[in-house]
């Protein structure tokens, strides 16, 4: 028998994503298709993660251009690349040791980046500073969040460490949480309002969290994932107000900050209105704000460049959160370029200025209109109904089943939004997210489609959900 | 201060709230003493004035940053991997071409933006299979067993976390070599797991007794659970290249006591003395016959960050995972989702190492010509710094076999230690830091390390320039005569 049968009970509490099924069956019904398999659709479309580059998108030019003349820099030498481009790529350069990307650079990463986020903080905060030792620079935000839940997290039976996470939720944060032995304290959003955060809600999700477990910390995502709510910044002033009173630390994931499509909505960072809310909170209400070069207009996922920066925190605990980072050494080089870049875009008069800008517009264009289009379909299709998509690159539809689609669905032991979800796979070649892998309120089931795909595609994949839950309407029903 | 003071008793996260755990964790390689050479560096360019014009940074493994160049074929790939329009430009060779055009094909939306599988790109993981079967003159290797990670910490941190249970008596114990790199401490502290301390034999070249491994384990067994043992091969900070013969016994003691064995192999490329090779655990694993290589548990580290490519900014790496139990397999399948894909380009780095240019294709001989320059280099600067600290008396540096440091034993007057002592630090810290502030030379101590009670030592790379590194050894030669004079 193994040596590591007896493992850590944490691990074993981590629960299997679904999605794993799906991408299994996914990649083999590619392969299948490539090997000249007969299937009622010619090409398979996955549209399940939140992954712009898989969806389709394109890298924007100047990030990539910046990126392969700091790996070769004879490229420098070309004509190849615009001036602003090999400026850039110069700069960065100088700052890494040995004037290579190949070098470690300081543990919250190269000084200059630091500083160039600090910059963008403060402008996107109206002018609220930002200091740049506050900030270190991860390997995308889940590096961010887990380093601050290993700082929290401790304890057992009611003492063990909780923290507020909101449900539909982000099963990454939830399985990193159970895998360091803390316990997840679940508040519902309310789905009839647009997925808002209720006060009273987490209220009563807090004092029944109270009783077997010591809650510290609050996780809030604005805009939403995958529900795609954009905060106001009264509801955002009552979070803090919350968090205040009940002695929570604040974990604000900001990730989908540059991704909001209703025009009515505005993006406010959690730090700008705790500066404007004033003493006492502004300098007591400790906050971690996150952010990545994985979402927003870059979708550069694959880099694994993110950020958190650090509000009120008490200055020991900081010494003890750079000695836990330093022992990953850095972040990845090409991460921090791409932050670097996001911090700091062309501006105009630079010779990437208007390309830049023109492939920028074009995705916000992009995302805009696929919100747009994605509410529209799937609200006038009997059994779905779509919330706002104010922000954020998710739908998170929910579907009313018909009961016997239930019963069959605990026949075959899955959760019936899976089954929906397998279904679709094979029939229509369509790979879509279930919702129960994010949590849901009981007996409701729900969808995630990632709108960060070009419009044809997502016209595409309308056509294929339609068509395909017409069907499972009609076959379930009556 | 004050006003801290008072925020202190309404913070959520305070030092008493925080997990205990994080407090024991210390990182000799980025701790104080860098910490006090960032700083004056800083005071330099203030034009502030010291005894010296510039820091030296010899206290991490990173050669790019010494002034080692990149190879210039994977720079290449690279490059066309990131801006794919590169495909068309006549400056690259057909072979970089299609490695680019190959590893595109393997990423999602043909792009090194989309994330990867957790386990890593596919394409990547089958060619580290097949460089380790020639590595291993045919032993097989399954690319299911390959997990690309985050540099090799994020793999043996990840290891190690599976490995770690257990309350009280029965806690995880993790046997690690005295002195270590200290990422291995680290984590032992964070998880609170009980580090399991085996000393390798200074006097004998940093070899690895067997003897010593049981009188460890034994101690050990009295108050917990020892379940793994962890080797650094070739050894940091020790520079140690293990002998055949030492790790069939390591291999043979594995087996004979269930222990699961983690074998750090980042440095297998950096081989230099004479009569010294490397040899891969897994390779002398399955030579030893199926009663050892169908039992005995094994994970093999390696990364992009040392050998001849020195990509330490790139974070690859990968593990193997050998008769790991399916069910442990499909929990570790698990842990590693949770940090959701390392960095792709960092990916396609390793699948360069793994898969370099052959014979016949183009770029084949200026690669050969790049990696046989920069490894002749280092074994040159590795016989220097042997050559030249042996000339100080008061310093004794067994030979740098391999890796990338050099871990001399400097012997320290009384005076001197108890000087330390009243300033509560250790001595070989004392020593360091009065180097650092009187030659700007930055090294880490002994003691961030390990080693036997009432020694000291430093580690100091062996990564600076040939001429640099003459001078940084001479002012370290005058330093310590200076400071034996001082106290003595």
């Amino acid at each position: 028998m193994s040596v590591l049968r007896a493992i850590s009970p944490d691990l074993s509490r981590i629960r299997l994503v679904d999605q794993d099924c799906l991408s299994k069956r996914a990649a083999q019904i590619r392969e299948a298709l490539l090997q000249g398999l007969e299937r009622p659709f010619k090409h398979l479309i996955d549209i399940s993660l939140g992954d712009a580059h898989r969806g389709g998108l394109q890298p924007i030019t100047f990030v990539r251009q910046v990126i392969s003349a700091c790996l070769y820099p004879s490229l420098l030498d070309s004509g190849r690349l615009p001036t602003d481009v090999k400026s850039r790529a110069r700069n960065l350069l100088k700052q890494c040791e040995g004037e290579s990307v190949g070098s470690y650079t300081a543990t919250c990463g190269l000084p200059k980046i630091q500083h160039s986020l600090s910059e963008f903080i403060s402008r996107r905060d109206r002018g609220v500073p930002s200091s740049p030792e506050n900030i270190f620079i991860t390997s995308g935000s889940q590096q961010a969040l887990m380093l601050v839940l290993r700082l929290f997290v401790h304890g057992k039976g009611s003492l063990q460490t909780g923290i507020m996470t909101p449900v539909p939720s982000s099963p990454l944060f939830n399985m990193a949480l159970s895998s360091l032995g803390g316990a997840v304290v679940p508040y519902h959003l309310c789905e009839e309002e647009g997925w808002t955060l209720r006060l009273d809600e987490m209220r009563r999700a807090l004092a029944t969290a109270r009783r077997h477990c010591n809650p510290m910390g609050l996780y809030v995502i604005n805009p939403g994932n995958p529900v795609g709510q954009v905060q106001s910044q009264k509801s955002i002033e009552d979070v803090i107000r919350f968090a205040a009173e009940e002695k929570l630390f604040l974990l604000a994931d900001e990730v989908y900050q540059d991704s909001v499509h209703d025009p009515t909505a505005e993006f406010v960072s959690y730090k700008r209105v705790l500066h404007e809310m004033g003493p006492p909170y502004s300098n007591t209400v400790e906050l971690a704000s996150f952010n990545s070069a994985s979402k927003g207009f870059m979708g550069e996922c694959g880099l694994r460049g993110g950020y958190v920066e650090f509000v009120n925190l008490d200055s020991a605990v900081m010494g003890h959160i750079y000695t836990l980072f330093s022992t990953e050494a850095c972040t990845a080089v090409m991460g921090q370029i791409a932050l670097d870049i996001m911090a700091n875009p062309p501006r105009s008069g630079d010779a990437s200025y208007t390309a830049f800008f023109e492939e920028v517009q074009n995705r916000r264009n992009t995302l805009n209109n696929n919100a747009k289009r994605v509410q529209e379909t799937l609200n006038s299709l009997d059994g779905m109904s779509c919330q706002p998509i104010r922000g954020g690159i998710y739908a998170f539809p929910q579907l009313h089943l018909p009961a016997r689609a239930v019963a069959k669905a605990e026949e075959a032991g899955v959760a019936p939004d899976l089954l929906y979800c397998m279904l679709l796979l094979e029939e229509m070649g369509l790979c879509v997210g279930p919702g129960s892998e994010h949590l849901q309120r009981k007996d409701t089931h729900h969808l995630r489609l990632c709108i960060a795909t070009p419009e044809d595609t997502l016209q595409e994949v309308l056509e294929r959900l339609s068509t395909f839950h017409l069907h499972f309407m009609r076959l379930f029903s009556g | 201060k004050s006003h801290q003071t008072n925020q202190c008793v309404c913070k959520v996260l305070t030092v008493d709230t925080m997990n205990s755990c994080v407090k024991k964790v210390e990182y000799a390689v980025r701790g104080p003493i860098v910490l006090r050479a960032v700083q004056i560096e800083k005071e330099l360019k203030e034009g502030v004035q010291k005894p010296f014009s510039e820091v030296i940074k010899a206290n991490i493994g990173d050669a790019h940053a010494m002034g080692q160049q990149p190879i210039t074929f994977f720079r290449q790939v690279l490059a066309m991997c990131s801006y794919p329009e590169l495909l068309d430009d006549d400056r690259f060779p057909e072979d970089a071409k299609g490695r680019a055009r190959r590893i595109l094909q393997g990423c999602g939306g043909q792009s090194i933006g989309a994330y990867s599988a957790s386990q890593g790109i596919e394409c990547v993981r089958q060619d580290v299979a097949r460089y380790v079967e020639r590595r291993d003159g045919g032993v097989p290797s399954d690319p299911d067993n390959i997990y690309l990670t985050t540099g090799a910490s994020d793999g043996i941190v990840t290891m190690l976390k599976l490995l770690v249970a257990g309350e009280g008596r029965s806690r995880t114990g993790v046997m690690i070599s005295i002195p270590q790199y200290p990422l291995y401490s680290a984590a032992l502290a964070e998880l609170g797991a009980v580090q399991v301390n085996y000393f390798l034999n200074e006097e004998r070249c940093w070899s690895l007794d067997v003897s010593e491994l049981r009188r460890a384990l034994a101690d050990a067994r009295r108050h917990c659970n020892p379940r793994a043992l962890c080797i650094i091969n070739p050894g940091n900070p020790t520079g140690q290249v293990q002998s055949r013969q030492c790790i069939e016994d390591v291999i043979r003691f594995a087996a004979k006591e269930r222990l699961f064995l983690m074998a750090d192999e980042v440095y297998q490329d950096n081989v230099y003395a004479e009569g010294c090779e490397f040899h891969s655990f897994k390779k002398v694993l399955f030579e030893m016959g199926p009663e050892f290589s169908s039992t005995v548990e094994l994970a093999s580290f390696h990364s992009t960050s040392k050998c001849y490519m020195g990509e330490c900014g790139f974070r690859g790496g990968y593990m193997e995972v050998v008769n790991m139990d399916p069910e442990v397999k499909a929990q570790l399948t698990k842990l590693v989702s949770v940090r959701l894909c390392p960095p792709v380009p960092g990916q396609a780095l390793m699948d360069l190492v793994v898969n370099p240019p052959q014979p016949g294709e183009p770029s084949y001989s200026t690669f050969i010509r790049e990696r046989k320059a920069t490894l002749s280099s280092l074994a040159e600067r590795a016989r220097l710094t042997e050559q030249i600290l042996n000339t100080v008396p008061g310093i004794a540096c067994n030979p740098v076999q391999g890796a990338m440091y050099s871990f001399p034993r400097v012997t320290l007057p009384a005076r001197a230690i108890r000087e330390a002592e009243e300033r509560g630090q250790a001595p070989d810290m004392f020593y360091c830091m009065k180097l650092l502030e009187e030659t700007g030379i930055c090294l880490v101590p002994g003691s961030g390390f390990g080693q036997r009670d009432g020694t000291f030592h430093f580690r100091m790379t062996i990564l600076p320039p040939t001429d640099k590194l003459k001078i940084l050894l001479s002012k370290v030669k005058d330093f310590h005569q200076r400071f034996i004079q001082q106290y003595s």
